[in-house]
């Protein structure tokens, strides 16, 4: 038996994802006493499998296809390696694709299916550990199957750094092209519009502690006042309050100001993602418990609606 | 044309909450429609108004409490409802995505629609399974992921965005019938309505259990164990401003102005 981590790439580029994977991979590996091997699928697979020699990493299994992602062409090339090396864990990013994937795969191999691990023990079988009620819970579901698909979160584990020598073999799956029931057409980028958030020196974003769009100019004076540009987190742009290209977080901006004031954001995964890398985190929130308070480096437990004013006041 | 929804409550916990066995201890709990779910629903029923002869059936796991957030559905526009429960379910600690999965395939063999809208994944236990799982048990095409959803009739198909990561959007035709996972901003979803909800008042819910959908309680089996919850430690190390907003603030504006900001 193997584990069998399976690669992530997006337009010509190997995703970070995927050498993250690697580290959970190998982590699993050594605990069950098993070798790491991993899958890439479609695209240029021989730079691809290059650039995943990592250490711990037995032989990368190479399928080559379209650069296009497609759930189906995995899923055929994942079940015949599924054959050929009947794995014990297979894992996946959890990412877009990841989810786009996953679920199928678990279904077509009949194995139980585990989500956005954050960590992962197998001395009593495996048990994967998993956040519920957005981080406020940790749980940890225990599998009592020898075999299993986990998907795990990104930059939960870091990069695989050190090269190796790793075998890669190119496997011949023969893909059924009748089965294949959707196709990539193109790509769209996020509009950037006139603000851009990533070249900001101070972000004062705002989230769902704002509650109404009426409320949003108290943002924009504080901004104003502080010389800042405004950002956001999801909830604020998903209900049109702001455009999309004010959106920090995993399906946003990535940013690295010198200050980032957080303001009514309570610090989901996917929002930390895009903002941990600031210098300086400022976090305004109601809920002492808001993971936001875990990355901050100054906080103030409050109502926002109460503390902005008399921070505007302070610079005025 | 026929358009399934998967509905659905998810918990949701106060600021402060206690642990009791592996989970939330349910005093702390409230119960309200899943955020994606209330954009798959919006999603379905703008359809079903551009077209007009598109059915939204709604379909939901879950006890009886949940008959709340079923009529709400129905008052925001859906068609029917049908609500999946029986005693073997309940006895059930937890059902995992696969097995939610299983049951949904039962009902959307039955009521054999054409598309199938499910949200991304539940606020609750967020595994984001669900859809593609079904999808796969039914033998649907799917996308996941979608925030950008065109019915093309005329094609039997649809084009849809599936948000990627990086603010990147993938452009794919997906032939139907097919299951699409929705992601929340892909609408505006609406109030529902007076009229809405006295109508939803009237409207029978039609309640399933394991055998009128053609399983029995060996389906529910998983492999899956929820073997203990307990509060993430804090990892942070902040300073924490306490004191009136003026203080609070004031402190504040010292850390700002000491790195040039508003100077």
């Amino acid at each position: 038996m193997s584990v069998l981590a399976v690669a992530e790439h997006r337009r010509g580029e190997l995703r970070d994802v995927s050498l993250e994977l690697i580290t959970a991979g190998r982590e699993l590996a050594a605990g069950l006493d098993e070798r790491l091997h991993v899958a890439v699928i479609g695209g240029d697979v021989e730079r691809f499998a290059a650039e995943l020699n990592r250490e711990g990493v037995d032989t990368v299994y190479t399928v080559d296809y379209d650069d296009t992602f497609n759930h189906s062409v995995y899923i055929q090339a994942l079940s015949q390696l599924d054959d050929t090396l009947d794995p014990s864990v297979v894992v996946v990013p959890h990412t877009s694709n990841g989810l786009d994937v996953a679920p199928a795969l678990s279904v077509r191999l009949d194995r139980p299916l585990v989500t956005d691990a954050v960590a992962l023990d197998v001395e009593d079988g495996l048990r994967v550990t998993r956040e519920m009620y957005g981080s406020k819970v940790e749980t940890a579901i225990g599998v009592e199957s020898e075999r299993a698909v986990v998907t795990v979160r990104p930059t939960e584990w870091d990069p695989a750094a050190e090269t190796s020598n790793v075998t890669v073999t190119a496997f011949d799956a023969t893909i059924d092209e009748d089965a294949i029931r959707s196709s990539v057409t193109g790509y769209k980028e996020a509009a950037t519009g006139d603000v851009d958030i990533t070249n900001a020196d101070v972000l004062v974003s705002v989230g769902r502690g704002i509650d109404d769009e009426e409320n949003l100019p108290l943002i924009f004076d504080l901004a104003e006042a502080l010389d800042a540009t405004v950002s956001a987190s999801r909830p604020i742009i998903d209900n049109g309050w702001l455009p999309p290209n004010r959106q920090v977080g995993q399906s946003g901006k990535v940013v690295s100001p010198d200050v980032y004031i957080a303001i009514g954001i309570s610090g989901a995964v996917q929002h930390v993602a895009g903002m941990k890398d600031a210098d300086t985190i400022i976090a305004i929130n109601t809920d002492p418990n808001a993971p936001i308070f875990d990355i901050a480096d100054y906080g103030i437990v409050d109502d926002l609606f109460e503390v902005v004013p008399e921070l505007i006041e302070q610079f005025e | 044309m026929k358009v399934l929804v998967t509905i659905k409550q998810v918990a949701e916990a106060t600021d402060e909450f206690e642990l009791s066995g592996g989970d939330i201890d349910e005093s702390y709990l409230s119960y309200d429609l899943n955020e994606w779910d209330n954009y798959a629903l919006e999603e379905a029923v703008a359809f079903a108004e551009e077209e007009d002869d598109v059915e939204v059936v709604t379909v939901t796991v879950g006890p009886e409490r949940s008959e709340e957030t079923i009529r709400m559905a129905l008052a925001k526009g859906a068609d029917r409802a049908i609500r999946v429960w029986d005693e073997a379910i309940a006895e059930r600690e937890w059902l995992d995505a696969e097995t939610k999965a299983e049951l949904l395939a039962a009902v959307a063999r039955e009521e054999d629609p054409d598309l199938v809208f499910t949200g991304v994944q539940a606020s609750d236990d967020g595994f984001g399974a669900t859809g593609v799982a079904l999808a796969e048990k039914i033998g649907f095409e799917w996308a996941a992921v979608v925030n950008s959803l065109a019915i093309d009739r005329e094609a039997d198909g649809a084009h849809v965005h599936r948000e990627l990561e990086g603010g990147v959007e993938e452009l794919v035709d997906v032939e139907l019938p097919a299951v699409f996972t929705v992601q929340t901003g892909i609408n505006e979803p609406r109030y529902a309505s007076m009229r809405g909800i006295r109508r939803a008042q009237g409207q029978p819910l039609e309640v399933r259990d394991m055998a009128d959908i053609g399983l029995s309680a060996a389906d529910l089996d998983s492999p899956l164990r929820r073997l203990s919850a307990r509060k993430p430690e804090s990892e942070g190390d902040a300073t924490f401003f306490e004191g009136s907003h003026d203080e609070t603030a004031g402190e504040l504006a010292g850390v700002l102005r000491e790195r040039g900001v508003g100077e």
